[in-house]
């Protein structure tokens, strides 16, 4: 990695590191801690919540999970603080996984009420329980020790607590720019798409939902240490709603930004409880006033939070090089030329009383080019969404190479090595074309979250991006590499999906009308890589509404009008059918 | 005997959930609020009414006119492109004069003795006109934004109102003279005058909104707004009428809830917050649609509320909040999964 890259962040953590030797009021320490410790949560949240889609204003039960759980055994049982630790973040873990099986199957906003409803069950139920002290907590909690030094001044947990949220900042971004963190960026409005190449979407939200409890029981763990006693008051719900906000205000999308945040707040909230006091004259918490005006205006105004405004004033950094990779990825062996790949039989799907395909029949052999074409609504698209599980039959069979996969979910049929693209182009725009497309490339890989975190899946995340750079440049789109995806052009955007498709090394290609909103010139080039395509082996399934690019590639049509199949065959003799020339032109009374 | 008295008391502060609960589901389908500060409406209004008892001018007055100028400055910022004399006169008449005239009424009414009923209505006059400042403040720059960011600023608007409720009332509790006095007995059962006021007017509101969904035109522009908000507009329906009628009639429920409720318990600034979150688990097991199921639930709400009181006191939030859960759990399922929507 080069090294004016690396460089702001050296310069951050050395301005970090010297700040307490420098004279500076105790209580500026004093700040910093509790910067630090919501700083650990809002990450968690960033992730969650401006990554994920998952608003949750629960987040400082887990603290309370982690606080509890070092003080009980350190208190109680006598139990070193570094061997709590994992304890800690494992009772997180443990409470965030069940929690989190039942809060990610909420859909929409019931899943932030879903958030408030345990938040304030669990800050009850930290305030019920004997062995938590009840509403008094425990005190009492021994100082963290190391090597005979004691952690007991603001000055000296000061580096531990930074030491993680740094550690723990890296990590996340670290998670985010890998394999697993093109699943979990999905998440956000492109939850179809990341499923059709074998994303798991409810494993990706468990996931940023157990990191998140763990960072926030961590925080609580330090926050124990450094306090020496915990109670209820901190893990309720209106600490969850400050963390919530410090994500908001530090805008959502970004690690760095949950510090930032975090500072804003915890520095607004000082000032207010210090000077508002003395200005108008009584003792109410007012920042709760001030926090309450800010979240709403900050969400009218500059819904994405305030740190966009401040990476706009820092140094743009160079574009990032494509690491290069030696490795190639294993190609999948194609079935011989000829023999059944995808076997629709009698497929039928009714939506209420309406059949939107009946009883449909047909097959796709290996090597073969098969245009689905038909009139608009004929049902060519839900028999798209039937083959790839998106949408379940209501009778009917489809098989795979001679397997029955009626029933698979879209991520079963993407392990099969059936690639699709979308009638309604589904990209990520905010991520890069490049990293749109090494989506396809997931099912290649196999970095888990751990390897992903402590970035020990470098060589494998080189060979996926280099596959997906290969991929880019095959379909012409290399130049717009390091491009938002929402940059693209709605023609460009077709192709990047196809692109995508191509990276998991499909045996059958489905494409939902590829060439809508192409040129004529692209519309060849297009041709000219499904035929080539074709030579190598590649099934394709093809919508479309363009006769002349149909006609003049695929080896077999079927023909569909108003979900009954009508025609099937070769595209000369389909194209003088007397049905298809009836469904096309109006019937001849 | 135990029982019954459970029951009454759950079937009591039911139909307050359910009054919440109602105004909630309202508020959600006309303009996709989920609103979390309906119950600073019933602490506002509770505690106004018990400093009204106390002869003094509530402090509620003085911040419906602040509530008022602010709104006035928002609706001058937009304004100030131009515009022409009436919009400016109408925005001037209700966001100063309207708040204006109500603290003068007040002030001349609030050290006579008034009856109670008279101090009621009062009450509810000094309220209400806070849910058209808050909608103008708060949400009606947001009104495209998504169910997930207007339910972020809704929490705003709750730390904003009940720390505001802090600084007004201060921290200490308050109760309200009931409207009346009198005991009934009908056989075992002993029946305040107060409760049989809470379930007068909860079926009189209940009435009066189907009454004004079913035959006003006004209300049908509400319910087309809530089905379709740009269809409603194409056939000229103003979305921000129908979403100021909607806070409007929310914060007047909420006033009339905290009317009925402040002379039963001992309000205080926050304890609006959690009698609202309890409508709130009712008008989710209505699915934030459905009137009916909404009222029934909150009465359900209030029983388990009273029975696990009794049984499982200190378990009584846990087991209200935790009940919530299952029943998100089987809206979601049964709702079918639409995340890309």
């Amino acid at each position: 990695m080069k090294i004016e890259r690396l460089l702001p962040g050296l310069a951050g953590i050395v301005f970090l590191a010297i700040i307490p030797l420098l004279p500076v009021p105790p209580f500026w320490l004093t700040i910093l801690n509790n910067i630090g410790l919501a700083s650990l949560v809002t990450i968690g949240l960033v992730l969650l919540t401006g990554v994920g889609g998952l608003t949750s204003f629960g987040q400082a039960a887990f603290c309370g999970f982690g606080a509890y759980t070092t003080a009980v055994l350190s208190t109680n049982y006598g139990l070193s603080p570094w061997l709590t630790l994992p304890l800690s973040l494992i009772v997180g873990a443990a409470t965030a996984l069940p929690l989190g099986l039942i809060t990610v199957r909420l859909s929409g906003h019931f899943l932030p009420l879903g958030t408030i409803a345990w938040g304030l069950a669990l800050y009850y139920l930290f305030g019920k329980i004997d062995l938590l002290g009840r509403y008094d907590g425990i005190s009492g909690i021994p100082p963290i020790e190391f090597a005979g030094y004691r952690f007991m001044s603001d000055g000296s947990i000061y580096y531990l607590i930074w030491f993680f949220v740094i550690a723990v900042a890296i990590g996340a971004k670290n998670l985010l720019d890998s394999r697993i963190g093109r699943g979990i960026r999905a998440l956000r409005g492109g939850g179809q798409a990341a499923e059709a190449f074998g994303v798991n979407i409810v494993r990706a939200k468990l996931t940023v939902f157990v990191f998140a409890g763990v960072v926030a029981a961590l925080s609580g763990w330090l926050y124990a240490h450094m306090q020496r006693s915990v109670n209820p008051t901190p893990f309720g719900l209106s600490m969850g709603i400050e963390y919530l906000l410090m994500a908001v205000v530090g805008g959502s999308g970004h690690v760095w930004g949950a510090i930032f945040g975090a500072s804003i707040v915890l520095i607004m909230k000082d000032v207010l409880q210090r000077f508002l006091p003395d200005l108008i004259g009584t003792t109410a918490n007012l920042e709760m006033v001030v926090f309450g005006i800010l979240l709403v205006v900050i969400l009218q105004l500059a819904r994405d939070g305030l740190w966009p405004f401040v990476l706009k004033l820092l140094p743009k950094r160079s574009a990032r090089s494509l690491p290069t990779s030696d490795d190639r990825l294993a190609k999948r062996t194609l079935a011989p030329a000829g023999s059944s790949l995808i076997k629709v039989e009698k497929a039928r799907k009714a939506f209420g009383g309406l059949v939107a395909v009946n009883d449909v029949s047909f097959e796709v052999r290996a090597g073969q080019v098969v245009g689905l074409i038909g009139p608009n609504g004929a049902g060519k698209s839900t028999t798209f969404n039937l083959i790839t599980g998106l949408a379940s039959l209501t009778s009917g069979s489809v098989f795979y190479e001679g397997q029955p996969m009626t029933g698979d979910s879209p991520r079963e049929v993407a392990k099969h090595g059936i690639a699709r693209t979308f009638q309604h182009a589904k990209i990520l725009p905010d991520m890069s074309v490049l990293e749109n497309v090494a989506l396809g490339a997931h099912l290649r890989g196999s970095a888990g979250v751990f390897r992903s975190f402590l970035r020990l899946e470098r060589r494998q995340e080189a060979t996926l991006l280099a596959e997906a750079a290969f991929q880019l440049e095959r379909v012409g789109l290399g130049a717009y590499r390091d491009r938002p995806a929402g940059d693209l052009a709605l023609g460009q955007i077709r192709i990047l999906e196809i692109a995508r498709a191509l990276s998991a090394d499909p045996a059958v290609l489905l494409l939902d009308e590829p060439a809508a909103g192409l040129r004529h010139g692209e519309k060849q080039e297009l041709a000219n890589l499904l035929k080539k395509l074709r030579e190598e082996g590649v099934s394709v399934l093809l919508v479309e509404h363009d006769m002349g690019f149909v006609m003049g590639l695929v080896d077999h049509l079927v023909v569909l009008d108003f979900g009954t199949l009508i025609a099937e065959g070769k595209p000369a003799d389909v194209r003088k059918h007397p049905a298809v020339v009836a469904a096309y032109l109006g019937g001849v009374a | 005997m135990i029982a019954t008295f459970l029951i009454q008391d759950g079937v009591t502060n039911g139909a307050i959930y359910a009054l919440l609960g109602l105004a909630l589901v309202l508020l959600f389908s006309v303009t996709r609020v989920i609103f979390i500060p309906q119950g600073e409406f019933v602490a506002y209004g509770a505690l106004t009414l018990a400093l009204l008892d106390g002869g003094k001018v509530p402090a509620t007055t003085s911040l419906l006119v602040c509530f008022g100028a602010i709104a006035f400055l928002f609706d001058l910022w937009s304004m100030r492109r131009g515009t022409d004399i009436r919009t400016f006169l109408r925005s001037l008449a209700l966001n100063l004069v309207l708040p204006g005239v109500i603290y003068g009424i007040t002030i001349v009414l609030a050290p006579l003795d008034l009856p109670s009923v008279a101090k009621a209505l009062l009450t509810i006059l000094i309220i209400t006109p806070m849910g058209v400042y808050v909608y103008r403040i708060a949400y009606r720059p947001l009104a495209d934004a998504s169910v997930l960011v207007l339910l972020i600023a809704s929490v705003g608007v709750h730390l904003a109102m009940m720390g505001l409720g802090l600084v007004f009332f201060g921290a200490e509790g308050l109760r309200a003279e009931p409207l009346a006095d009198d005991n009934y007995t009908i056989g075992a059962l002993m029946v305040s005058a107060q409760s049989l006021c809470i379930y007068g007017a909860t079926i009189a509101i209940i009435v009066g909104l189907y009454m004004f969904f079913e035959r006003t035109l006004l209300g049908k522009a509400l319910r087309a707004t809530a089905v379709n908000r740009l269809g409603a507009r194409l056939v000229g329906v103003r979305t921000h009428l129908t979403g100021v009628t909607a806070f409007t009639l929310a914060a007047a429920i909420g006033a009339v809830s905290g009317v009925l409720i402040g002379p039963i318990t001992t309000i205080y600034y926050d304890t609006g917050f959690l009698i609202g979150l309890k409508g709130f688990v009712a008008a989710i097991i209505g699915g934030l649609a459905s009137f009916p199921i909404t009222a029934i639930a909150a009465i359900g709400v209030g029983l388990v509320e009273s029975f696990s009181s009794f049984f499982a006191s200190s378990y009584k939030e846990v087991i209200v909040f935790g009940l919530i859960i299952p029943v998100l759990i089987w809206l979601s399922l049964s709702g079918g999964f639409h995340e890309e929507e």
